[in-house]
C-alpha cells in the first residue's frame, strides 16, 4: 500500500501540470461590439466544433412564457434571410458535420461539429442567424407542437422527471430555477410569433453572446473570422434583469406526487450557494467533494452502505454543481429496493449526511473522490465537445472560462474538515425540500 | 435535436441519441472528406486465441481496455437474464477482493470500470490515466476479476433483485414497454427474442452454478475481442494483452447463431397505457454485420431517417405536421439479421394519422428509391463525417471492438467510404426492395386505449 500512496503523491502534480498545460491554451477575444471569442487549439483530431452561447435561458422567463428561450432555440432552425427554412441543416449535412442545440436555466446554445476545412462556413452561418433569423406563422405552428410532443415525451410521460418538476416548483417560490426549462404546458400551447419575436430581439445580441470554437485550428485564424462574420452585428442595450432571489426558506417543505408507475421515488434538495454568489469559493469545492462522498463512483458511501451494505436502496445519487447563475439545490435522490418504506429511506439518507458531517473522515477516502474528480477532468479532454462545453458554460454563467483552470487545483485542497464545515452549514432542516413519487397502479382500476 | 436540459449527458438523450448511435455505425474514410488521418491499426492474436486491436493515441495520458465477448442475451439460452447477470457479477469481485474493495481500488487511482451486456455482446472496459503506478492498480484489479471471479451468494441476491427492479422499470415507460415487445415478435423463438435485461420468470431462478457455469464458457480468451487505444507503446499493448489472455478461462469462440427466420406475414399489436403519447416501432429482422448489403442499406436508410434532420421521416413527420420530437429509422447490423427499425412517439390522438405517414414513407421508398440529389446528399453526409466518427479514444476503441468481433477486415475503415461512395441508385433500390418489405413488418403500438 506504501508503494500505491507514494505513486499518488507522484501523480497529483504530475497530473495538476497536464492539466494547466492544456487549459492554458485557450485564447480568449473580444470583439467591440461585446462578443466574447474563446478558441482552444486541439489538434489529435482533424475535427472543429463551432459553439455559440447565449446568456439567455429559463430563468430569464417569467410567469406566463416560461420555455419561451426553449421554443426560439427550436425556431433558430426554420430560417433567416439568407436561408430559407431547412436549408442550414442542409448544409451542415453535406459538410458531413453534426449540429444540434441545448436549453438550459442559464443559456441556450448552438452548435456544429465539422470536419477542420469546414469551421469557417459554418461559422459565417451561425453568425448570420444571430441577427438574420426569420419567424413566420407558417413554421412556427408545426414546431409548437413538436414541442407538445417533446414535453410529452421527457417529462408527462416519465414518473421520474415529473417528480423533479414538481420539486424544483416547491423548492423555488420566486426564484425562476422553479419553472421547467421545457415551460409548462399550458404557456407552450400559448406562445405566439410575436412572443418569440420579442424574445429574439431582447437577447441574441453579440453582447450577450460567447462564441466557443475547440478543434484542429489556428487561433489567429479563428478570431479574424470572427471579426468579419460577427463583427459588424451591432450590440444591443439587454433588458434590465431583476434580482429575483429566493425568499428565504423558513422550515421543510414537502411535495408528493401520485401517478401512475411501478417505482417509488425520493428526492431531496437543499438550497446551497453557487460560485458567483460566494464571496469565497471554497464552499463550492468543499460541496462538490461532500457529493463526491455520498455517491460518485461504487466505492462512494451511499452505494457502499445503501445499496450493497444495508440493501435499502436499489440505486441512489448526489450532485451539486457550483456552475450556475443563481443558487441552487444540493440534491440527493434514490429508489427504495422493494420492501424499504419511503420514511426509513429518507432517514438512512440522512443517516448517512450526518455521519459524514460529525464522524472523522479517513484521508484516503478523500483522496479517492479527488482523485476520481481530476481523472475525470483528464477524461474530459479526449472530447472536443465537452470541452468546448466546460468553456462556453463556464463563461456564460458570468464565472469565466479561467475557472476550469483552477478546478483540480481547488478541488486538491478541500480538506475534511471544509466537507464537514458545509454540511453543517448548508445541509440544515431549514434548507431542505422533499418530493416523493407515490406510484398508482398502471392498470388503472386495480 | 434541440433541447438539452442543461446537463451534458442530457445532450445525447431522444432524437439525437440515436441519430448519434446510428453515425457510429457509420464510419467511413477517404471519400470527400480530404485530408483524413487514418486510424493506425495493429492487429494480433494472443497464444491462447484471444484477438487483439490496438491504436497508439499518445497525446493524452489515459488508456482505454475493452473486451468484447461473444456472451450476450442471445447465449442466454432457456435461462433469460443470464448473460446480464453474469455480467454485472463481475463487479462483485473475487475471493480476497470483494465488491467495496472493486470499487475501492479503481476509484482511488481515477480509473472507470464497467461492464454491460446487450444482445450479441457482452462488454468489460476499463478507462485509466497512463501514469505507471495508477495504470498498474487498475490493469491488476481488472485481471485478477477476469482470473477469478467469486460471484458471492449474497451479491446474487441482490443483483437479481437489481435486475426485477429494472424490468419494473421498464413497465412504467412506454417506449420500453414498446421496444421490448417489438423484438419479441421479430424474433419469436430465436435467441434474439431473448431481451437483455432478462424476464421476470427467469430472473429469479437463476443460480450461482448456471452464472459460474456461463463464464466459463463464454468469457474465454479465444471468444473474445481485445481493444485498446491511449497513450501506451506496442510493447506494452502486447505485455497487457498477454496478461489479459493469460488471466481468462481457457476455451475457444462460441458457436455460430442461427439465421433468424423471415416473418410469415404482417404482425400489429396495440397495448394500452396510461400515457399522453404512444410509442411506435415499425421494422423486420434485415441484416448481418458481414453482409455486402450493408453499404447500400446504409445510404438508403439514411435518406429514410438515418440521417437526422435533413431526412425524410425527419421532414414529413417533424417538420411539415409536427407530429413528433423524435422521429428516426436505424438499420443495426448484428452477428444474424439484425433489425431495420422505425420510431417515434406521438400524441395518441395521432396514431393513426402518424402510422399512415411512416407506412407511405416507407412504401414510397421501396416503389421509388431515392432520388439523384437525395443519394449524393446521403453519401456526402456519411463520407464527409469520417473525422467526427473518429475523434476521440472512445470512438476508435469502441469501433475497433466492432471491427473484431463482427471479423471485418482490417481496412474497414480505410476502405468505408469509397464502398459508401461506389453504391447507386440503382443498387439503394434494389437492395431496399430485396432487404425492406413493408408488407411484411411487425408494427407495436404503446399508448392510449
Amino acid at each position: 500500500m506504501r508503494r500505491l500512496f507514494l505513486g499518488l503523491l507522484c501523480s497529483w502534480l504530475v497530473l495538476a501540470a497536464i492539466h494547466a498545460t492544456v487549459a492554458a491554451d485557450v485564447v480568449e477575444h473580444r470583439l467591440e461590439n461585446g462578443l466574447t471569442v474563446l478558441v482552444l487549439p486541439d489538434a489529435r483530431a482533424p475535427v472543429v466544433t463551432n459553439q455559440v452561447w447565449y446568456r439567455v435561458g429559463s430563468m430569464d422567463e417569467h410567469s406566463g412564457i416560461t420555455g419561451i428561450s426553449h421554443m426560439l432555440e427550436h425556431m433558430m432552425f426554420k430560417g433567416s434571410e439568407q436561408y430559407p427554412p431547412g436549408e442550414f441543416s442542409r448544409i451542415v449535412a453535406s459538410l458531413g458535420g453534426q449540429e444540434n442545440a441545448f436549453t438550459g436555466r442559464d443559456y441556450t446554445g448552438y452548435f456544429q461539429v465539422v470536419g477542420r476545412e469546414h469551421w469557417e462556413a459554418v461559422m459565417a452561418m451561425e453568425a448570420e442567424r444571430m441577427h438574420g433569423l426569420k419567424l413566420s406563422e407558417e413554421e412556427f405552428l408545426p414546431e409548437r407542437r413538436v414541442v407538445v410532443e417533446e414535453r410529452r415525451l421527457r417529462t408527462e410521460d416519465r414518473p421520474n422527471s415529473l417528480l423533479q418538476e414538481q420539486f424544483y416548483a416547491t423548492a423555488f417560490f420566486n426564484q425562476p430555477y422553479g419553472h421547467p426549462i421545457i415551460g409548462w404546458m399550458t404557456d407552450i400551447d400559448a406562445y405566439t410569433v410575436e412572443d418569440l419575436r420579442a424574445w429574439y430581439e431582447a437577447w441574441y445580441a453579440p453582447n450577450n453572446a460567447v462564441v466557443v470554437v475547440v478543434g484542429d485550428v489556428d487561433p489567429e485564424a479563428v478570431i479574424a473570422a470572427a471579426e468579419r462574420y460577427y463583427g459588424h452585428i451591432p450590440a444591443r442595450e439587454l433588458p434590465v434583469r431583476k434580482p429575483r432571489a429566493e425568499t428565504p426558506q423558513r422550515g421543510k417543505r414537502l411535495t408528493t406526487l401520485r401517478v401512475p408507475a411501478e417505482l417509488p421515488y425520493l428526492v431531496m434538495g437543499w438550497k446551497t450557494p453557487v460560485l458567483v454568489t460566494l464571496d469565497d469559493p471554497s464552499d463550492a469545492y468543499a460541496l462538490i467533494v461532500a457529493a463526491g462522498m455520498l455517491d460518485s463512483g461504487e466505492a462512494a458511501r451511499f452505494a457502499r452502505e445503501l445499496v450493497r451494505g444495508r440493501e435499502l436502496a436499489n440505486s441512489t445519487s448526489a450532485r451539486y454543481s457550483p456552475f450556475s447563475r443563481l443558487d441552487s439545490l444540493f440534491t440527493v435522490a434514490a429508489v427504495p429496493t422493494g420492501d424499504t418504506g419511503m420514511e426509513t429511506l429518507e432517514q438512512a439518507l440522512l443517516d448517512e449526511i450526518e455521519r459524514l458531517r460529525d464522524e472523522p473522515i479517513d484521508a484516503s477516502e478523500l483522496q479517492r473522490v479527488q482523485a476520481r474528480v481530476i481523472a475525470q477532468e483528464i477524461f474530459r479532454r479526449d472530447s472536443i465537445r465537452s470541452q468546448a462545453f466546460e468553456l462556453g458554460m463556464l463563461q456564460t454563467v458570468g464565472l469565466g472560462w479561467e475557472v476550469a483552470d483552477e478546478y483540480v487545483d481547488r478541488i486538491r485542497e478541500v480538506t475534511a474538515e471544509d466537507v464537514q464545515r458545509v454540511i453543517g452549514e448548508y445541509l440544515v432542516p431549514e434548507r431542505r425540500t422533499v418530493g416523493i413519487l407515490n406510484p398508482l397502479p398502471i392498470g388503472g382500476d386495480a | 435535436m434541440k433541447a438539452l436540459h442543461t446537463a451534458i449527458r442530457a445532450r445525447f438523450e431522444g432524437s439525437s441519441m440515436r441519430f448519434w448511435f446510428m453515425l457510429l455505425l457509420v464510419i467511413a474514410a477517404v471519400g470527400l472528406a480530404p485530408a483524413t488521418q487514418a486510424v493506425d491499426i495493429e492487429s494480433w492474436e494472443t497464444d491462447q486465441g484471444m484477438r487483439v486491436l490496438f491504436a497508439p493515441a499518445p497525446t493524452l495520458p489515459m488508456l482505454d481496455v475493452r473486451l468484447t465477448f461473444d456472451a450476450g442475451a442471445a447465449r442466454d439460452g432457456d435461462r433469460n437474464g443470464l448473460a446480464r447477470l453474469t455480467s454485472n457479477a463481475l463487479a462483485h469481485g473475487t475471493a480476497d477482493m470483494d465488491a467495496d474493495a472493486v470499487a475501492e481500488r479503481f476509484e482511488a487511482v481515477g480509473a472507470q470500470f464497467s461492464t454491460t451486456s446487450a444482445r450479441d455482446m457482452g462488454i468489460v472496459t476499463l478507462r485509466t490515466l497512463t501514469e505507471p503506478d495508477w495504470m498498474a492498480e487498475a490493469i491488476g484489479a481488472l485481471t485478477k476479476i477476469l482470473a477469478a471471479p467469486a460471484f458471492p451468494e449474497d451479491d446474487l441476491a441482490r443483483e437479481r433483485r437489481q435486475m426485477l427492479q429494472a424490468l419494473q422499470r421498464e413497465r412504467q415507460e412506454p417506449g420500453s414497454v414498446a421496444s421490448r415487445r417489438f423484438y419479441q415478435l421479430m424474433y419469436g423463438e430465436h435467441p434474439y427474442g431473448n431481451a437483455p435485461s432478462g424476464s421476470e420468470d427467469t430472473i429469479p431462478t437463476l443460480t450461482r452454478a448456471e452464472v459460474e457455469s456461463f463464464f466459463r464458457q463464454y468469457y474465454t480468451a479465444g471468444n473474445a475481442v481485445l481493444s485498446m487505444t491511449g497513450a501506451i507503446s506496442r510493447a506494452e499493448a502486447e505485455a497487457l494483452a498477454e496478461r489479459i489472455a493469460r488471466a481468462l478461462p481457457e476455451g475457444g469462440r462460441a458457436p455460430a447463431l442461427p439465421s433468424v427466420p423471415a416473418l410469415d406475414g404482417p404482425i400489429t399489436e396495440r397495448i394500452a397505457f396510461p400515457s399522453e403519447q404512444a410509442h411506435i416501432f415499425l421494422g423486420a429482422p434485415a441484416l448481418r454485420r458481414d453482409d455486402a448489403d450493408y453499404y447500400a442499406l446504409t445510404v438508403g436508410n439514411h435518406a429514410l431517417g438515418g440521417g437526422g434532420f435533413t431526412s425524410r421521416l425527419f421532414r414529413e413527420v417533424r417538420t411539415a405536421r409536427g407530429l413528433a420530437y423524435s422521429v428516426y429509422s436505424s438499420v443495426q447490423p448484428m452477428a444474424v439479421e439484425g433489425p431495420f427499425l422505425i420510431g417515434m412517439q406521438t400524441g395518441t390522438d395521432q396514431i393513426d394519422e402518424a402510422l399512415q405517414v411512416l407506412r407511405e414513407e416507407l412504401e414510397r421508398l421501396y416503389g421509388e428509391g431515392v432520388d439523384p440529389d437525395e443519394l449524393e446528399a446521403s453519401q456526402a453526409n456519411i463520407t464527409g463525417g469520417f473525422p467526427l466518427r473518429l475523434a476521440s479514444n472512445s470512438d476508435i476503441v469502441q469501433n475497433l471492438g466492432m471491427m473484431g468481433f463482427y471479423d471485418l477486415p482490417l481496412d474497414f475503415l480505410a476502405a468505408h467510404n469509397d464502398r459508401i461512395g461506389a453504391v447507386s441508385g440503382e443498387e439503394v433500390h434494389e437492395v431496399i426492395r430485396r432487404r425492406i418489405d413493408p408488407a411484411v413488418l411487425v408494427t407495436v403500438v404503446v399508448g392510449g386505449e
